[in-house]
Formats: structure tokens, sequence, C-alpha cells
């Protein structure tokens, strides 16, 4: 019998393999991404259970910081003022994950991140609690207060970047809500507060500035302008601009919502008084190749910002000479977010180049070290300086002389464009303004956008509504 | 012509004595180091627990040398090992609860119930070839066991499984009994029939399949097994039994086709349990994609994030959190182990368990009569099975079943009668290595260098 139990010997001994192969093979595949599980409890514990790094703004600002509590999780986050910042920061919960730069750079604020793995080992030797990194953001305080003072409580949101750098000095959206309500240690109340902020039909949880996208309106006309200048055309070509004009293959006419004064301007002139007609014109005599690959060298149909999930703006994939015409005025599928519309400044302001925004300038170990650095980007050049040049002039014409007059800063000269979109007949316009200032070297480029104007259709809603707050923004800035 | 040559074996009493301080130590060290993770100080009742655990170990070690001088010296160390170390998993689970349970009570005096009966089987068996004659008695027995939990007002269902049998306060789970009632009546049985069984057949395709009417008794043993998967609703159980006896079979008529039928009879019962029930598919659901339903797979899931949490050297002895696992004490302690000790820690154990299999199966080659060496393999395949089904079940390399982990998941019924299995494996190693009662007539003349004096 001892050939059979011989054989029988090595189906145990295979068995027993299985078993050491099985979880070899788990301490190298699976591991990670068990840890990774949100519903793993272990990680999770011991995660809120750190001594998690700060999020701070310029200048030193606390937008996020760790104090110790007494149970069971030693450590509190904290967010000192955090409405103001909830968009930045987001939250961080025991048991309804995280959002925002808590999310993003969660391995780096817990500690947890490979970078962190040598100060993690010196931690363990010495018998130190670990501590996490620390996220520099780019946001300036006095900025992000004044334009969450100049929005209030009307919904929308406002994005303030260097155009140089495209660091993000101020980017607030209402209505907002308080993330330390949602960090709180009584697991109960955190959990109701967070399904109250989920589930309440004004979205205080949604970041308005990067992630909604909304028709442009007017503010499009920026990129019209700039795709036609690249064509050929110079701010003093004239345009033809009806009262009213037949959209190409329908019986539907485009009217003007303001006077353009005649029928026949200068491009400054259309812009000045924001012709619809006479930028369905440009925008026609473009066509939609060049228009779409003018909006796309402007950053529209990426994503940008991805440390705070920005989502891509769109510019439509296939359009009729009709669809052509009312894209021209940012209506139709076009949808920007308020992040796009500003960078669309920014690069105007920069002479034509467009720099990749960011929120987080670099991340520092507890002592001091730093992990990682941004250096500004370069995203594209969206326009030849020359071309940005003569742009730049005509949108400081739309401020000194035309819709955007709300926007006028004393000593300071200030180039902007309004804009009031309608995806709805039955909603309420948005208002939009979009602007940078001083012209000859911009230090800041601003969006502004109102949901839900109050206000009648018309075309002044973005100058009367959104452009005093894009003033009191850019004030706070220079 | 060659002299009878006997070699007289060591008896290595003195190599057994050492393993078992050293599997002591390790066991009240780990008892310590718990204690002093968890409350900061070594508890009061360590004394006392290291005074029993010694005490135990030690009464086991000399009736092993009292009675079985020639008995294997590595299988009973490493069980006192693994019975150690289930003990501090135990107690370091007790101490999750405030105030903390008493499980590791109760399981020390399991383990002493459990070494007594060893002490019987060591000290009044004695030897294993008597149980031969009782084939029919022990085999009917064992059946009885293992349909018990199904006489109404008896069994009871836990978690799912009608495995177990309450008797007043007490409850008991008999398959672990008819355990070792079935390997030794399916021997005896084997013993008795295989030329029968092995000599007329056919022959298809090189395989020699037997004749129709020698199916019965695997036919009969295949309808036990799927009456418990069906009425008992236990995966393990029926597998374990079905694998014993299909083993068993083919090791006794050296015949491949039995294996191959055992297999295919198998793979249909439970290919028929995944098709007509509930848990059986709940439970191949959580084996292959548990994360599909996170509520239903609770279990298994945290069994694993216990064990990714572990890492491959563990959080250290109270220090990790199997608390969040339920049944933490008894199905899933491997995976407590995996938490605390680590990859590391659990892949020790199971070359523990492969050590004492290993040794099991070397006895059964070493044996020379048919009786002892089918035994002896029956219970070491039964014991490598068991062990390869649930901490295969608690790692996902197979689907989870209800069975326990020898000598370490708290429970009385499965300790007590593990001890016995280590009993009956010593029995039958003594009486191999034991040289033979006769002296060999020698012829001085001839006689070979490594002859070594006898002694009894």
């Amino acid at each position: 019998m001892n050939k059979p139990i011989r054989r029988v010997a090595f189906v145990a001994m295979l068995m027993f393999a299985l078993l050491l192969a099985n979880g070899t093979y788990m301490m190298i595949f699976r591991q990670d991404s068990l840890a990774a599980q949100p519903q793993n409890r272990r990680v999770r514990d011991a995660e809120f259970a750190q001594n998690r790094g700060a999020i701070l703004a310029s200048g030193k600002a606390e937008m996020a910081k760790t104090v110790p509590s007494k149970d069971r999780f030693k450590y509190q986050r904290v967010y000192p003022d955090g409405e103001l910042y909830a968009a930045i920061t987001g939250f961080y919960s025991y048991d309804r994950a995280s959002s925002a730069l808590e999310s993003t750079y969660n391995a780096q604020l817990a500690g947890t991140d490979d970078a962190l793995f040598v100060r993690r080992l010196i931690d363990m030797a010495t018998n130190k609690t670990p501590k996490g990194a620390t996220v520099q953001t780019t946001i300036v305080p006095k900025i992000q207060k004044a334009a969450a003072d100049a929005l209030g409580n009307q919904k929308g949101a406002v994005v303030a970047l260097d155009p140089k750098t495209g660091a993000v000095l101020a980017m607030v959206t209402s209505p907002t809500y308080d993330p330390n309500d949602i960090a709180s240690h009584d697991i109960e109340a955190a959990g109701k507060a967070y399904d109250r902020l989920a589930s309440d039909p004004q979205r205080p949880l949604t970041n308005r500035a990067a992630r909604e996208i909304y028709p442009p309106g007017s503010t499009f006309k920026l990129v019209t302008a700039a795709a036609a200048l690249a064509d050929g055309k110079s701010p003093d070509s004239m345009v033809e601009s009806p009262d009213r004009l037949k959209l190409p293959g329908t019986r539907v006419y485009l009217s003007n919502s303001t006077n353009c004064g005649g029928t026949k301007i200068t491009m400054t002139q259309a812009l000045r008084v924001s012709c619809n007609t006479a930028f369905a014109n440009l925008g026609m005599d473009v066509g939609a190749t060049k228009l779409r690959e003018q909006a796309q060298l402007f950053g529209f149909d990426q994503r940008h910002l991805s440390d705070l999930n920005g989502v891509a703006s769109q510019f439509p994939d296939k359009l009729n000479d009709a669809q052509l015409a009312l894209s021209s005025i940012g209506q139709y599928d076009v949808a920007a977010s308020p992040l796009q519309m500003a960078m669309v400044s920014a690069a105007i302001g920069n002479d034509g180049v467009l720099m990749d925004p960011y929120v987080v300038s670099s991340v520092r170990s507890a002592d001091l070290k730093p992990i990682e650095t941004h250096k500004p980007q370069q995203l594209s050049t969206a326009m030849t300086a020359e071309h940005a040049a003569e742009l730049q002039q005509m949108m400081a014409e739309v401020v000194s002389n035309g819709t955007g007059h709300n926007a006028q800063i004393p000593g300071v000269e200030v180039a902007g464009k309004t804009g009031t979109a309608q995806s709805d007949p039955k909603r309420k316009p948005f208002a939009w303004f979009t602007s940078f200032a001083p012209v000859d070297d911009p230090a800041v480029a601003v969006a502004v956008i109102i949901e839900d104007a109050n206000i009648p259709r018309s075309d002044i809603a973005g100058g009367r509504l959104a452009a005093p707050i894009a003033k009191a923004v850019m004030q706070a800035a220079l | 012509m060659a002299t009878p040559v006997t070699v007289v074996p060591r008896k290595r009493r003195g190599v057994e004595l050492v393993l078992i301080i050293f599997a002591l130590v390790l066991t009240l060290g780990a008892y310590a180091v718990v204690d002093l993770n968890v409350t900061g100080e070594v508890s009061a009742s360590l004394p006392l627990v290291g005074g029993i655990c010694t005490l135990l170990a030690l009464l086991a070690h000399i009736a092993v040398r009292w009675r079985l001088p020639y008995a294997d010296p590595v299988i009973l160390p490493c069980v006192v090992l693994l019975n150690g170390l289930g003990l501090v998993m135990i107690h370091r689970i007790d101490l999750i609860n405030d105030p903390p349970l008493n499980g590791a009570r109760q399981q020390l005096i399991w383990t002493a119930i459990g070494v007594i009966l060893f002490i019987v089987v060591v000290v009044l068996l004695n030897d294993h070839r008597p149980l031969q004659r009782f084939t029919y008695t022990i085999g009917l027995a064992g059946i009885v066991l293992l349909l018990l939990p199904l006489v109404p007002g008896l069994g009871t269902t836990k978690f799912g499984a009608q495995i177990w049998i309450h008797v007043g306060p007490y409850s008991f789970q008999p398959a672990e009994a008819a355990k070792i009632l079935l390997a030794i009546a399916f021997a005896s049985y084997l013993v008795e029939k295989r030329d029968v069984l092995a000599l007329a057949g056919y022959r298809i395709l090189g395989i020699d399949l037997p004749r129709a009417r020698d199916l019965g008794p695997i036919l009969v043993m295949w309808l036990i097994s799927l009456a418990i998967l069906v009425w008992q609703r236990d995966l393990g159980t029926s597998l374990l039994f079905f694998g014993l006896f299909v083993m068993m079979l083919y090791v006794s008529t050296e015949r491949a086709g039995w294996a191959v039928l055992g297999t295919l009879l198998f793979a249909a019962g439970a290919y028929f349990g995944y098709l007509n029930f509930g848990h059986v598919r709940a439970r191949v659901g959580a084996w292959l994609d548990p994360f599909s339903d996170f509520d239903a797979y609770f279990q298994v899931i945290n069994a694993q994030f216990g064990m990714a949490w572990g890492g491959l050297l563990g959080t250290g002895l109270g220090l990790g959190r199997p608390g969040l696992t339920p049944l933490a004490r008894s199905d899933f302690i491997a995976a407590a182990i995996g938490e605390e000790l680590g990859m590391t820690g659990l892949m020790a154990v199971i070359v523990i368990y492969g050590l004492i299999v290993a040794r099991g199966l070397r006895i059964a080659l070493q044996c020379r009569e048919p009786f002892g060496k089918l035994l002896a393999t029956g219970l070491s395949f039964a014991f490598a099975l068991q062990v390869f089904t649930i901490i295969g079940g608690v790692t996902r390399l197979l689907p989870l079943t209800g069975l326990t982990t020898p000598f370490m998941s708290q429970g009385g019924s499965s300790l007590v009668c593990n001890w016995i299995v280590a009993g009956l494996l010593l029995v039958i190693s003594h009486q191999v290595r034991k040289p033979a009662a006769t002296v060999a007539p020698t012829n001085p003349d001839v006689e070979q260098t490594q002859l070594v004096k006898a002694s009894a």
C-alpha cells in the first residue's frame, strides 16, 4: 500500500504548498487593495486617529489642522474658517469618506505616502507618533475673504488666478458648508450632517467653481474674438451686425439684447457692447474647426485642477451653421466652468500664454522638508503675444467704456467681459463676468458666476451683478 | 542468504521533552505579551494558567514515556504548541470585551479533558489492532453520531449549519467524534474487503473501474455525505467524510479508478449543492467576489482586512483588532493569528500542521500491517484536509466551510477529538517502531555492524 500512500502524501504536501503560496499571493497582490477599501475599519480607524498634517493658505494661515482630543481617536480635525475654505480643503470624515484636498492628498496628510517612508521608520524607531505632511496651498486669505464677502449668500462661484503662474488665489463657491460638522467624532451626528448636506437641493457640497459647467454666454465671445484675430481679423475689422440674424437653415432669428450701434461695426465695438449678431457672423466666418481649436487652446475639452477633481469644459463636436452661430456667443452646447473662464482671461492677460492652474504649491513633511514642489507649467500658447495685446485693449474698452463699467477700479486699468447665459428658458439666467487687471502687467484674473440672477433677461446681468464682485476680488489682490 | 537485521529505533523521549518545553515557553511568553500589550500588566492568572498548561503537557509526556516509549517524538510537542497558541489567541480575544470574557478558561478546561482522553488512549488502548474487532459497531456508531444533529429536538442550527446537538446545557458537535470512529471503521472494513474491491472490475481508458455490485459502500458514503450537505447544510463536514472515505478506498485497493470515481461523484454532489442551495451559492459568491455584497460577506471580508492589516509580520499580539471579525475565536482564529502574528506567523502555524501530517503519513509508510497503515493514513489525511479546507477558506483559497481549526478553535468537541487523534497516531507509531517482542535467532559470525542492542 506504500505507493498510494506516497501519492496521498504528495496530495497533502500539495495542499500545504497551496496554503503557503496563497498566503504569499495575498501579501503581494491583495494587501494594498484590501487596505485601500473604504469599508476597512482597521485602516479607517488608524487613519482617523492620526496626527494629520495641516492644509495651509499662503502666509501660513491654517485652513485645516489637527488638535489633540481626549476620545478614542486621539486627534480631531479642525477647520478654523471652515465655511470659507470648504471648497478647497474639502472634509475628512469617519464614514462619509473625504473630499477635495483632504481626499487627493490623503496619503501625504496621513503620512502613509511612500515619500514619507523613511520618516515613518524613524518615528517607529524613536517611538514618536508619526505626523502627516503639511499641504501648502496658493490660496490668499485676503482675496478669498473678499470674494466670499462680495458673493455673499448668492448662489454662484468666484475663481481668482495668478495669470503668470496659474496659481489659484481664491476659489469660493456658494452656498458652502462647514466641514467641522462632518469631521466630528460624534460619528452619528457627523453622518447626519453629511446626509443633510448631500440631500440639500442647493447642493452646498458641490464645488461650483471647478466641478460644474455652465453655458458661458457672452464671456465666450472672448474665445470667438481670439479665433477671429488668429484668422486674420483685426480689432478694427468691420463686422455685419444686423438687428436680427436669421440662423442658416432655420426659421429662427438671433436678436441683439443691446444696441450694437449700427449694422456694420468694428470688432472692438462689437465686444464693447457685446453684440450677438456680430459675433455670430464672426464665428461663422472663422468656422467650427478653428473656433473649436481656439477653445481647446484655452483649455476646453480637458480636465484642469485635478487636485480638486476639476471637470472639463465643453465645446461641441459637430456643429451646423446655426449651431456654430449660437456657439460663437456661448450658447447651444458650449459649457464652461468658472475656472475655465478665469483661465481664458488669464491667458489673454498673460500675453497669450495659458498657465496650468494649480492650488497646491508644496507638500512638506513634518520636519519641514519639501516632498513635492509645484513649478508653474505652461499649458499652451493660446494666442500670439500680438493678438493677445489687441484683445487686451478690446477688453479694457469693455470695462472703461462698455458693459463692464461696474468693474472699474480707480487708478487701475481693468480688462473684462460680461456675460448672461440661458440654459433653459424657464430658468433665471446665469450672470457672468471674467476679467484681469492691471492690463499692462496683470496680477490677477477673475471669473464670477451667479446662478439664478434675479434680474430681467438682458445682457447687463453680468455687468450689474457679477462685475462688482470681480472688482472687489481684484482690489483685494492688487 | 542475508541475515535478518533488527534495527532498534531510538526512543527519543528526551527530544520530545525538550520540544514540549520549547512549546510551553512560546505559549506562556505569548500569553504574557498579550497581557502586557492589552492591559499593560501581566494578569494575575498567568501563574495558574502556566501551571496548568505545564502540568497537562508533562502528564501527557509522562504517559507517552511510560506506555509508548517508541512513539513519534514530534507530534506531541506540535500539538502542545498549537493548543497553546489557540489558548493565547482566545485569551487575547477575551480581553477585547470589558469585562473580559472567560473563553480561555473554558478552553483550558476542554484542554484538560482532551489531555485526559489522550492519556486514556495512550495508557488503556495502547495498541490499535484490537479496534479491528469492532468494525461494524464502530462504523454504525460513527454514522449515528454523524446524523444525530438531524434528530428533531436534539439538533440545533448555529450560523446556518445544523451540526450541533444539545443535551441539557451542553452542546456538542458529533461530527468530530464521528470522524475518528469512521476512520477506524473504514480502515478495518477496507482491509477486510480490499481484495474484492481491487481485483474485480473493468478497464476503460486505462483506468480500472470497479464492478457495479462493489459500488455499494462508496454510494452509501456518497449519499450520507449528500445528506449532510442537504440537511445539515455543512459543506465542510460533507467534503471531509467523503474525501476521507474515497482516499482510504484508493489506498487500500491501490486502484486509481476509485479516486477518479470519487472525485467525479464529489464534483457532481458539489455542483448539485451549488445549484440547489442558497448557502452553498453564498459561500461560493463570498469566495469569488466578496466585495460584491459587503454586508452579506462581511465576515470573509473582515478576515481579509485583518490579515492585510497584519501584513507580513503582524501587528503584534494584542495590538491588532481581531475583534472586528465575527467568530474570530472559533472559525476565524487563523485570521486572528494572521492579523497579530502576521502572514509569517500564520505560515508557521500551517507548517506545524504540515509537520503533524508528515509524521502521521510517515508512520503509515513505516507500518507493516494494513490496518495500522490505513488508519494512520486516514487520520493524517483527514487532518490535512480539515486544515486545508478551513485555513484555505479563511485566506480565500477556497470557499469557506464551517470546519474547526484543529487544536486552535474554541470549542470542546473539536479539541478533545483531535487530542484523541494525536493519541491514536502515537499508539500506532509506537507499535510500528517498537522492536519485535521476540528476539530473532542471531548468528554472531555474520552479524552486521549496525546491529544495535535490543531493549525492552
